[in-house]
């Protein structure tokens, strides 16, 4: 009786996580779950709209942003009580997107249709629609907030947009199916992995030329399950962190040398990352498996299995006290 | 000409990434069949089968194309069933066609690949499933998107041995496609170690929906016990009346119930149901197999263009044919064509109406190379040697 008193008393608290929070979508349960990223339990789990991908956190943490891709909806949620405060016009079969560094801006692939999507989160209006290439997927966008890429995986390209004019100003060929797009911190470089084409090419922004392009190998793993998918910088931007699907594998790139330093298993079918606030931990959504596998930062090794929904697919962190 | 040098220059004004544009034109010829009389009429097959998808990859390579300066259009040539085809693929030859992508009759096949051989001519086999066509058939111009009976009925072998369910029985029908079928999975099994305990013959021609409840128990009484009954009914003619009316409760495998199929509208995962939704809601029905096939094969040869920059059919021909070649297929798995005889090497789907049961090559089943080359005739095996000589 108490306890249930308590929980409600802190339910009621405005705009304060408990701890810090992995929140993790759930695609085929409609559901998003919420990981105490201390206890590494999940605490509780809110309904969403239908198969529910994208999901990010405004960069003050106010609301979460998730895309609800067959209710072809953005919802916006208040992470402080689950409640749905409205949907942002999103276009078709919303995937993936992400917001600018103003926060103000989101970038939204509409996978059905082949357009990039930008909505005013304010004003709730649609500010531009890009034509992309088939399949928009991978979105990224610079720490300046002056360029945004998505990439299309059925014509394999990252689409370079201008974020005054949001015209496309270069496209760049990669290899099959680019799910994910990511800028170095320090906004030098982009990284875009190929699902199929089983690579990661990095590009230099400046030139938009490509530098390097990053191949993987496992003992024992066939190289066409080698499928890298989600991306993710350390904390400290040396290493980079690439989820290769069905592979059931991190692999642990040095961001400088392309190097692939090693492996970490995971779960199976892993899709996207995210760190806890405190840096200290990295949380994996393993789609098949129906789970979250905890990796610790500093020894990276998994240190333990979180069930959620079916099949997770993304996921972003909340502070404590937000 | 002069209208497509207009959309090609139109194409120019329109894309602000390329300053040239290059435009494709690949070529639709069917053989339109008659198809066999069946007990059931209700589900006939769509008049596009087939065109829908190579409709849906054009238009997803012109989006492309649209960023790579490559513009693409589709002729289509229809011949009746009674027209003689070879002289309509003359005239589009003639014509300048020479990206053909092909829904005919083995016979016809063989005659067009014959007929173009020599000449800088790219023939895509989007329909056929006849094994001696990548065999002891084959021509080096002529690429299979659609798999072949072998690697569907190997699909299917490895399923039942995976779930050890080796007790098997056959009732197959009595036409040629039943009989190839039927000799499909005989080989599959002997391939993977089973084999069949009895079989029976499917020989009646009394209207079963009438009488199948009575009929079918009697029929099937005398076979031994068996974990499944494999059927062989290509053109969906009476095997339909087996499921629920055997003697036995057991599931059917082959043309009914579990069915291994290059697509089908319940291929849900790996991007598919992208594919499956402009598919639909381009066409306003569900994606088939014949459909998966021609769309393939419109997917490959965009790909081919983009990472080529090339519209010549040797050069994309070589390409496709490369280790370097990777087809993005929504089946979990990269695509690409065998060199020892054209095969597009694909994942088989294991399906009933309603699911994927499971996804063949099945887990365990190991190759040297690849493993979705356990799944069909296999290049030490393979009696196709045309693709061995320069072209």
């Amino acid at each position: 009786m108490i306890r249930t008193l308590l929980l409600g008393t802190c339910l009621c608290l405005p705009y304060a996580a408990l701890a810090d929070e992995i929140w993790v979508t759930n695609e085929m349960d409609d559901t998003v779950s919420v990981i105490d990223a201390g206890t590494l339990e999940v605490v509780t789990t809110y309904a969403t709209g239908e198969r529910p991908r994208g999901i990010t956190f405004s960069r003050d943490f106010s609301v979460v942003y998730i895309c609800a891709s067959d209710s072809d909806a953005v919802q916006v949620m208040d992470p402080n009580t689950g409640e749905i405060l409205h949907d942002l016009p999103s276009g078709e079969d919303p995937e993936q997107f992400v917001i600018a560094p103003d926060d103000r801006l989101l970038y939204i692939a509409n996978e059905d249709d082949a357009i990039t999507t930008v909505v005013d989160t304010q004003t709730r209006r649609v500010v531009a629609q890009i034509d992309v290439g088939v399949e928009p997927e991978g979105m990224g966008i610079s720490p300046d907030g002056l360029l945004q890429v998505t990439t299309s995986e059925t014509t394999n390209m990252a689409h370079w947009i201008d974020t005054q004019t949001h015209e496309i100003v270069a496209n760049s060929l990669v290899d099959s199916r680019p799910r994910h797009a990511e800028f170095s911190p320090d906004g030098a470089d982009l990284w875009v992995s190929s699902e199929i084409g089983g690579t990661v090419t990095v590009f230099d922004v400046q030139t938009k030329a490509e530098k390097g392009k990053i191949r993987f190998a496992l003992p024992n793993v066939r190289p066409e399950k080698l499928q890298p998918v989600g991306m993710r910088f350390s904390p400290d931007e040396t290493k980079v962190f690439v989820a290769l699907g069905p592979a059931n594998h991190i692999a642990v790139v040095d961001a400088q040398t392309f190097e692939v330093l090693d492996y970490i298993l995971v779960g199976r079918r892993v899709w996207h990352m995210e760190l806890s606030p405190d840096n200290s931990k990295l949380f994996t959504t393993n789609g098949v498996s129906g789970d979250v596998t905890v990796i610790d930062m500093n020894s990276l090794k998994p240190i333990k299995t979180v069930k959620v929904g079916r099949f997770p697919w993304g996921a972003s962190a909340r502070p404590t006290n937000q | 000409m002069i209208r497509s040098f207009l959309a090609a220059s139109c194409l120019v004004a329109a894309s602000s990434t390329q300053a040239i544009a290059v435009d494709i034109r690949i070529d639709w010829l069917e053989h339109r069949q008659i198809p066999p009389p069946i007990l059931s009429n209700l589900q006939p097959d769509p008049l596009t089968l087939g065109i829908d998808g190579a409709r849906l990859g054009l238009a997803d390579i012109s989006t492309t194309g649209k960023f790579t300066g490559h513009s693409y259009h589709i002729v289509t040539s229809v011949v009746a069933p009674e027209d003689d085809f070879i002289a309509a693929a003359r005239q589009a030859v003639n014509n300048g066609a020479q990206l053909l992508i092909v829904d005919a009759p083995t016979d016809d096949l063989l005659a067009l690949a014959d007929m173009v051989a020599g000449r800088d001519v790219v023939i895509f086999n989007v329909s056929d499933s006849d094994d001696a066509l990548r065999d002891a058939q084959c021509r080096s111009n002529v690429l299979h998107t659609t798999p072949s009976r072998r690697m569907r009925a190997d699909a299917l072998a490895q399923f039942l041995l995976w779930r050890r369910w080796d007790d098997l029985v056959m009732v197959a029908g009595t036409s040629p496609d039943d009989i190839a079928w039927a000799d499909a999975m005989r080989a599959a099994l002997h391939k993977f170690g089973l084999q069949i305990a009895a079989e029976k013959i499917w020989s009646f021609d009394a209207n079963m929906r009438r009488a199948a409840t009575a009929e079918v128990p009697l029929f099937t009484q005398a076979l031994p016990d068996h974990d499944l009954m494999l059927v062989a009914d290509e053109a969906g003619d009476f095997a339909r009346y087996l499921a629920y009316n055997t003697w036995l409760a057991r599931p059917l495998a082959g043309s009914e119930g579990l069915q291994p199929v290059a697509w089908s509208d319940v291929v849900e995962q790996h991007g598919a149901a992208q594919l499956q939704n402009r598919f639909r809601e381009a066409t306003g029905r569900a994606m088939r197999a014949d459909d998966f096939g021609a769309w393939a094969a419109v997917a490959a040869l965009g790909e081919a263009v983009t990472r080529t920059g090339s519209a010549d059919p040797a050069e994309l021909r070589a390409y496709m044919l490369s280790d370097a070649f990777r087809l993005a297929g929504f089946l979990g798995t990269p695509l690409s064509f065998r060199d020892w005889n054209g095969q597009l090497r694909q994942p088989i789907p294991l399906v009933t109406e309603r699911a994927v049961t499971a996804l063949a090559p099945i887990e365990g089943f190991l190759h040297q190379f690849n493993e979705l080359d356990t799944l069909g005739a296999d290049r030490p095996e393979s009696q196709c040697t045309s693709f061995k000589e320069p072209t």
